[in-house]
């Protein structure tokens, strides 16, 4: 037990570079796997948290672009939704990184961004954005058109009526959705160090650590369990936070027609 | 005319330099992405048929199987599926084969850190050509693919079981069909329309997840952008160029972009033909917009 205290202190925070220099290699603990693995997981958080928090407004915007009668606000909001949304993720890493790369050689100010940190979170935002506005748009779309009617009767445009009934109605029907795709943002995330970013003194997220235990016990029954429980969690967690947002945005409901959270992560991809 | 590519200027040394035997690698692996999506999709829709039809299993364990199988592959991130059954899919064959074909060997198998079975059990044999090795680490791949999306198949499929009117499987029972002439006679043909939206999105998750091959270790257009993208010198190629990979991939995006705006232009004709006449919601908005 003591000595999983240890373990704990030497590499409980090792994917942020903080604590025991080399990573173990040889003689492998259980105690070891779950530890750095979990130490991995503040990457997938940082990068989960991070994106789907900042994606939510551009993604708002996005929808409302998507949805405007402006030529030149609907076809670049449509386009930047059909760039993200057709793509695959992993060629969008590689795309990024390598001209981030570039644009180092260009200018200094962008070699931030070939580190992980921010230009893995830029794509991850950007992608979200566009999964989350095509969500938001869609749900634009049914809201039903009485309670638009009733708006107008109040006398209500523009901001106000945006913000006191357009925009809560349509988070109110999208909200499902948009929780399924939190979820599989979270997933996404563990395909960063995957694909170019380089995980720098061996910092990397929890399925870096998983790989790099499965690699060298040749084991894989041991380390991807864990990392599965770990993600099991966190999906837990986040079906937990965006339930309670849920019943917040249904509260004037009546009970049987509040939208009931149901898990069904990817579907929606 | 490509013998001497240092002489060449302009579109000629293009038009040389993108037929290299290199670049027909590259080309051919569209190829294998291809071959993939079509050994991929019919299989894991029997992958997703069984899980879904276990998960409607009267039988307990098979029906937890089938839930089990459905809700965990979709709960933890795909790529670290595949990054597990490649190694698991492997071990287990040569496991198998270990205790089948040379069953007197002393000694466990796993032993520390080492993996090891008998030199007859090694999957492929260490003797065998390159193409046997390549081939295996392919279907391997593919089987790993099938796994994985076929649980999303499942989902779908389990969903279009359910949204089945209850009517329809009553009638049945009241014209004296057992469960199983239920489920093949009034179920199953009855759920692929409900399906189909499903099915659809899931054929676009299988494209975009075609690049992932590159994890399984299988020399896709992953592999190639990266391996003719970097910088070349000119003592390593007669076609010297700076590092490339950012057009490399651009070009990648392009074609992803173009096959799931293809794939999304055909699957909304059959939509647009399955759904006419339905008494569904899309069913009447067509009879409408005709009318």
């Amino acid at each position: 037990m003591n000595e999983c205290f240890q373990t704990l202190m030497d590499y409980g925070l090792r994917s942020q570079g903080i604590g025991e220099k080399l990573l173990p290699r040889s003689d492998f603990t259980l105690c070891q796997q779950f530890v750095l693995i979990g130490s991995g997981m503040t990457w997938n958080i940082y990068f989960g948290v991070v994106a789907v928090f900042a994606g939510f407004f551009l993604a708002t915007a996005l929808a409302l672009g998507k949805g405007s009668r402006h030529l030149w606000i609907r076809k670049p909001s449509e386009w930047f939704i059909f760039v993200f949304r057709g793509s695959p993720l992993f060629v969008q890493f590689f795309f990024a990184y390598f001209l981030f790369l570039s644009l180092k050689q260009a200018h200094p100010a962008f070699s931030p961004f070939t580190s992980a940190w921010l230009g893995a979170l830029v794509v991850l935002f950007f992608n979200t954005s566009a999964y989350s506005a095509e969500i938001f748009y869609g749900a634009l779309q049914s809201i039903p058109k009485g309670d638009i009617e009733a708006a107008d009767a109040y006398g209500m445009s523009g901001w106000p009526r945006f913000r006191r009934v357009i925009w809560p109605t349509m988070l109110r029907l999208a909200w499902p959705s948009y929780t399924n795709e939190a979820i599989f943002m979270f997933q996404s995330t563990t395909l960063v160090f995957f694909s170019g970013f380089p995980a720098t003194q061996q910092r990397g997220d929890a399925l870096y650590y998983a790989n790099y235990f499965a690699d060298k016990t040749f084991n894989p029954f041991i380390p991807y369990p864990i990392l599965a429980m770990y993600f099991i969690l966190l999906t837990l967690l986040v079906i937990w936070g965006y339930g309670a947002v849920n019943r917040y945005l249904n509260r004037h409901l009546p009970q049987e027609r509040r939208s009931r959270l149901t898990f069904r992560p990817n579907v929606i991809r | 005319m490509c013998s001497d590519p240092s002489a060449l200027h302009g579109f000629s040394w293009l038009a040389c330099y993108l037929t290299t035997a290199k670049h027909m690698g590259l080309y051919w692996s569209f190829g294998t992405v291809l071959l993939l999506l079509a050994i991929t999709a019919p299989t894991a829709l029997l992958f997703g048929f069984g899980g879904a039809s276990a998960a409607r299993s009267r039988f307990a364990p098979l029906r937890w199987f089938g839930k089990a199988y459905i809700a965990l592959v979709r709960g933890v991130p795909d790529i670290a599926f595949f990054l597990f059954f490649v190694i698991a899919l492997d071990q287990g064959i040569e496991y198998v084969r270990h205790l089948f074909l040379c069953p007197s060997t002393d000694g466990p198998v796993r032993q520390g850190n080492d993996f090891i079975v008998c030199a007859a059990a090694k999957m492929p044999l260490g003797n065998s050509p390159q193409w046997v090795h390549e081939t295996y680490g392919f279907s391997l791949a593919v089987i790993t693919f099938a796994i994985v999306y076929g649980a999303f198949a499942a989902n779908v499929l389990f969903g279009a079981m359910t949204a089945v009117p209850r009517g329809q499987l009553e009638t049945a029972e009241a014209y004296g069909m057992s469960h199983r002439q239920t489920f093949w006679r009034v179920l199953v043909p009855q759920m692929w329309v409900y399906a189909l939206p499903g099915l659809s999105n899931l054929w676009m998750v299988l494209i975009k997840a075609t690049p992932l091959l590159f994890l399984l270790g299988v020399e896709d257009i992953v592999y190639w952008a990266r391996e003719l993208g970097g910088s070349k010198t000119p003592n390593y190629t007669d076609y010297p160029h700076g590092d490339w990979r950012m057009w490399y991939f651009f070009f990648l995006l392009v074609f992803y972009l173009s096959f799931t705006r293809l794939s999304e232009l055909v699957l909304n004709r059959i939509m647009a033909k399955l759904t006419f006449g339905q008494a569904t919601a899309a069913g009447e908005k067509q009879r409408r917009a005709a009318a």
